[in-house]
């Protein structure tokens, strides 16, 4: 029998942190990636990674942290992971210091921390305003080493297209078609790793993720019987440039240093920002929430816009844009502060923020839900068990998944600075899980040929029906109409009807996507081809996120349904008779809802079931209060 | 009233070794529309000038930002990033061509693997022992050591740098700039430094450092301004003192 093989699918920070404790201990690995993998997605973020290092003297704590990430989450994710996840992120962050990380220092020397959203302590690592490109140029660079030695083999330019299965359901490969050929082939593997990223792209052209990051790969596990979890949960960026090709991330540090949001009173108002009078613009996040003014949290202020736009019809023009407005202030002291996202600005729109105000829109931008993971629970510690195989394993045996595809950690919202760590720790953690689960294991046969011949032999087929397809219809429009779609009835606001016509449009999308003409019939890198193939992906996993949306009948984190909305009572407090309704509300909300969503492909659709959140360290007993 | 257009002239090929052909296109103007967006509308109507339908143009794209170095390309001659470029500011027609230096795959879309072949020869690493949890911190940097090391670790791979260099061609062994930077920027961390001597050793071999005729160009075109001919200036000196302990031995 040959040594046992990994193949790691994706090379962000999730899969190439799994490659890089696999190949460490000893086992060989194919990893797989659409492009090269120091292009992928990871090296978007700019904000920063959370640790609790406490370097600003704030008695910080590990604790906090955790606390800061299950309420953040709204108690939906499970706890046990959140515990490991923020216990490990000091010695994490000193790992990739080690690799040559160039964090942002002190002036001792130490690595310096920022203050990030929705928390109250200094607790953001940070490399200059590129911290995820740092982060996976480190282990893009640790990986390049065992490439030399022989132990990952880089298959770049290859696309995963399915699992192959044997016939006791276990995860033995995979078929995967290289971009440039078109030629499809198996890869046998003896534990597969899933790492292939969010998928903003549902919601294309307002989403803050790269062109890639479509979802395809972890929609195709799931249609294979792959269990996918929280799909309803979605966060978006209230605050992202307008674009035809992409809404473009405006750190909310624009707002936090005292920009304004507004529309004009009248939308027809066709006067260039800087000549509507003070008294003709309508603030209205200063109006709607007199406490917070402009600072209001994401989810709110994603809201508000929405509202503003889409219900009242005041966007700038009629349009979906709104001004955040950023004239007023001082020129020196912000571009200071904040030249390297003024930049980004005057690059891509051409003028300069400080002269006239900014045109943003909400924008999807992170999946909280994805592939279900397993853990294993240490009674002892009460955070995941060391090593142990069931950690990060779908259900599906043998398969693996990381990174912004999975659902863990992040609950209902994810926090700020939050992902790039829990990206990074979960494929640490995967690739730990993967070893122990090669080396627990008895002997294991080799695979017959005959299933993966069958599905090279399937896919093969799937290339063939649709580079003959000549239906009519072009996969770059289909995904428009999807992207416009989601983001018209399955985005920051929801409702149950718009869903259920949702629903009934996804069908036809389906339909439409399986009747395309590609518009060539290049057998050489043709990327009409692969487009299509990922945009009718897309749309299964749209139908995931509509149907798991419709079922939820409520309002938790990201997913917001105004009709079913729990307000505190204004200006009451515990004790009072009104306050006590209200907490009775909540407590049976939280009794029918706080559960987690798990999605089952069927030849009908997505099939919804629940299962319990261990919430062993911080039950959720008192509902939230900011005030 | 006739509507505002854009005109792009694109170099084209099917396939590695075909014979390029060039095509031009018309679209509708928009004020938004950078090199790429523009690209992304052509790619759903590929009809040229003269009213045939073609395919698709293809070229490698993710992150729009001008952060992945991905679609990198030669813009009105200039190797340039497609995303970062507005079209308002290129003079008409909009000429589009790939990046010289690589091999073509198809259309605008190259093959940029000799850039991450020359990283693997100078070892553009840091030999940590592994990836695993150690007590302690790393090594304290200073804030000012992190500023010039930090301009060199953005170095996101997009090769404008080796297509504008004239030592870099499909028959010269060169490293080229990106590489070179990485060296420097290897060498000056505290624990990277232990494995200077290899790293100048590879750069003093064939294809390294003194292929460099000092012609500038490389940093005139990066994107993300990365001081190019500084780090090989620098690099010139510890290569230089590299010299003279490989001849009297250690110091
Ligand atoms: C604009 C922006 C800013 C952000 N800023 C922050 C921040 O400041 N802090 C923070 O914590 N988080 C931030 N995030 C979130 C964070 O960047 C991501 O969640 C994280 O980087 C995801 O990493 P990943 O490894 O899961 O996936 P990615 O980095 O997206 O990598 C996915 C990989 O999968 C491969 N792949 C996908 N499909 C296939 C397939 N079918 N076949 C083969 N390979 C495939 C790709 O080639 C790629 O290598 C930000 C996100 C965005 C959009
Ligand atoms: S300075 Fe050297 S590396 Fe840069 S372009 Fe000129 S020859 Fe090439
Ligand atoms: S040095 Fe600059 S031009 Fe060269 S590859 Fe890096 S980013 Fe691109
Ligand atoms: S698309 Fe990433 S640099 Fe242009």
């Amino acid at each position: 029998m040959s040594a046992p093989r990994v193949v790691v699918v994706g090379g962000g920070l999730g899969g190439l942190w799994a490659s890089l404790r696999i190949a460490e201990s000893g086992f060989a690995v194919d990893l797989l990636s659409l492009f090269e993998v120091k292009r992928s997605h990871s090296v978007c973020a700019q904000g920063g990674i959370n640790a609790v290092l406490d370097v600003k003297g704030e008695h910080d704590s590990v604790w906090q942290h955790i606390v800061d990430t299950i309420k953040g989450g709204a108690y939906l994710a499970n706890q046990p992971p959140v515990k490991s996840l923020c216990e490990d992120a000091p010695g994490l962050i000193h790992t990739f210091e080690r690799m040559g990380v160039p964090f942002s220092r002190t002036p001792e020397g130490l690595l310096d921390q920022r203050l990030f959203g929705g928390v109250r302590n200094r607790r953001t690592c940070f490399a200059g305003a590129s911290t995820g490109q740092q982060l996976l140029y480190a282990l893009d660079q640790q990986v390049r080493r065992w490439e030399v030695a022989g132990r990952v083999v880089k298959h770049e330019w290859w696309e995963f297209l399915s699992l192959v299965l044997d016939q006791d359901g276990v995860c033995r490969g995979l078929a995967a078609m290289d971009l440039r050929s078109l030629a499809v082939r198996a890869f046998t593997a003896d534990a597969v790793v899933l790492a292939t990223g969010g998928l903003g792209q549902i919601y294309t052209p307002k989403t803050t993720c790269s062109t890639n990051a479509t979802g395809a790969a972890a929609s195709r596990a799931y249609q294979q019987g792959a269990r996918f979890a929280n799909a309803e949960f979605f966060q978006f960026h209230p605050t992202a440039m307008l674009g035809e090709d992409k809404t473009r991330l405006m750190s909310e540090a624009a707002r936090g240093e005292g920009g304004r949001v507004w529309v004009p009173r009248t939308p027809s108002d066709t006067r260039p920002p800087r000549r509507i009078p003070e008294t003709e613009r309508f603030y209205f996040l200063e109006d709607w929430y007199p406490a917070y003014g402009n600072t209001v949290a994401r989810d709110e202020a994603a809201r508000a816009i929405w509202r503003v736009t889409r219900e009242l019809g005041l966007g700038v023009g009629g349009g979906d844009r709104v001004y955040l407005d950023l004239t007023h202030l001082d020129r020196d002291f912000f571009s200071a502060r904040l030249g390297a996202i003024l930049e980004i600005y005057r690059k891509f729109h051409g003028v300069d923020p400080l002269d006239e105000p900014m045109e943003i829109f909400p924008s999807a931008h992170y999946a909280m839900g994805g592939l279900w993971v397993d853990f294993e629970k240490d009674p002892q510690t009460g955070g995941m068990r060391r090593d142990s195989p069931r950690n990060h394993a779908t259900s599906i045996p043998g398969l693996y998944a990381c990174g912004e595809c999975d659902y863990a950690y992040h609950g209902a919202n994810r926090l700020g600075a939050n992902s790039l760590l829990s990206a990074s720790y979960s494929g640490r953690v995967a690739g730990e899980s993967v070893v122990a689960y090669l080396r627990g294991r008895g002997r294991v046969g080799a695979p017959t040929t005959a299933p993966f011949d069958a599905e090279v032999e399937r896919q093969e087929a799937i290339n063939r029906r649709l580079m003959t397809g000549g239906g009519g219809h072009n996969p770059y429009q289909i995904h428009r109409r999807l992207g416009a779609l989601m983001t018209a009835k399955v985005g920051v606001v929801r409702d149950n009807r718009e869903l259920d016509s949702a629903l009934d449009e996804l069908h036809e999308l389906a339909e439409a996507s399986a009747h395309v003409d590609l518009g060539e019939s290049s057998t050489w890198a043709n990327q009409t081809l692969a487009h299509a193939r990922q945009v009718s992906d897309m749309i299964r996993l749209a139908e995931v996120i509509a149907t798991s949306a419709r079922a939820r009948d409520e309002c938790r984190g990201a997913h917001y349904k105004p009709e079913l909305a729990l307000p505190l009572p204004a200006g009451k407090f515990p004790g009072d008779p009104e306050f006590e309704a209200y907490r009775a509300r909540w407590k049976a909300n939280e009794a029918a809802w706080l559960k987690t969503s798990i999605a089952e492909h069927t030849a009908e659709g997505p099939r919804i079931t629940y299962e319990p959140v261990d919430t062993s360290l911080l039950p959720p007993d008192e509902p939230r209060d900011y005030r | 009233m006739t509507e505002r257009r854009i005109e792009l002239r694109i170099r084209r090929q099917d396939r590695p070794g075909s014979t390029p052909y060039w095509q031009s296109f018309r679209l509708a103007y928009r004020p938004s529309y950078n090199v790429l967006s523009a690209l992304m509308a052509l790619r759903e109507d590929p009809v040229t000038i003269s009213g045939e339908r073609v395919d698709p143009v293809a070229w490698e794209h993710n992150c729009m930002e001008e952060v992945c170095g991905a679609c990198a390309m030669l813009i009105n001659g200039r190797p340039r990033m497609a995303c970062s470029t507005l079209v308002d500011g290129l003079d008409p027609p909009i000429v589009l061509e790939p990046l010289p230096k690589f091999p073509v795959v198809r259309d605008l879309l190259v093959d940029r693997s000799r850039l991450f072949d020359a990283l693997k020869r100078v070892k553009a690493w840091i030999e940590i022992d592994g990836a695993w949890e150690l007590a302690g911190e790393g090594p304290r940097i200073s804030p000012r050591a992190w500023s010039e090391s930090y301009l060199y670790s953005r170095c996101m791979g997009c090769g404008c740098c080796l297509a504008a260099c004239p030592q870099v061609g499909p028959r010269s062994e060169f490293l080229g700039p990106a590489a070179l930077a990485q060296v420097r920027l290897m060498n000056a961390h505290p624990v990277g430094r232990f494995n200077r001597e290899a790293r100048l050793h590879a750069i003093m071999a064939e294809g390294g450092l003194s292929d460099c005729g000092n012609s500038q160009n490389c940093v005139r075109v990066c994107p993300k301004e990365i001081p190019l001919t500084t780090a090989i200036g620098e690099l010139g000196r510890q290569v230089t003192g590299q010299l003279l302990r490989d001849l009297f031995g250690k110091s």
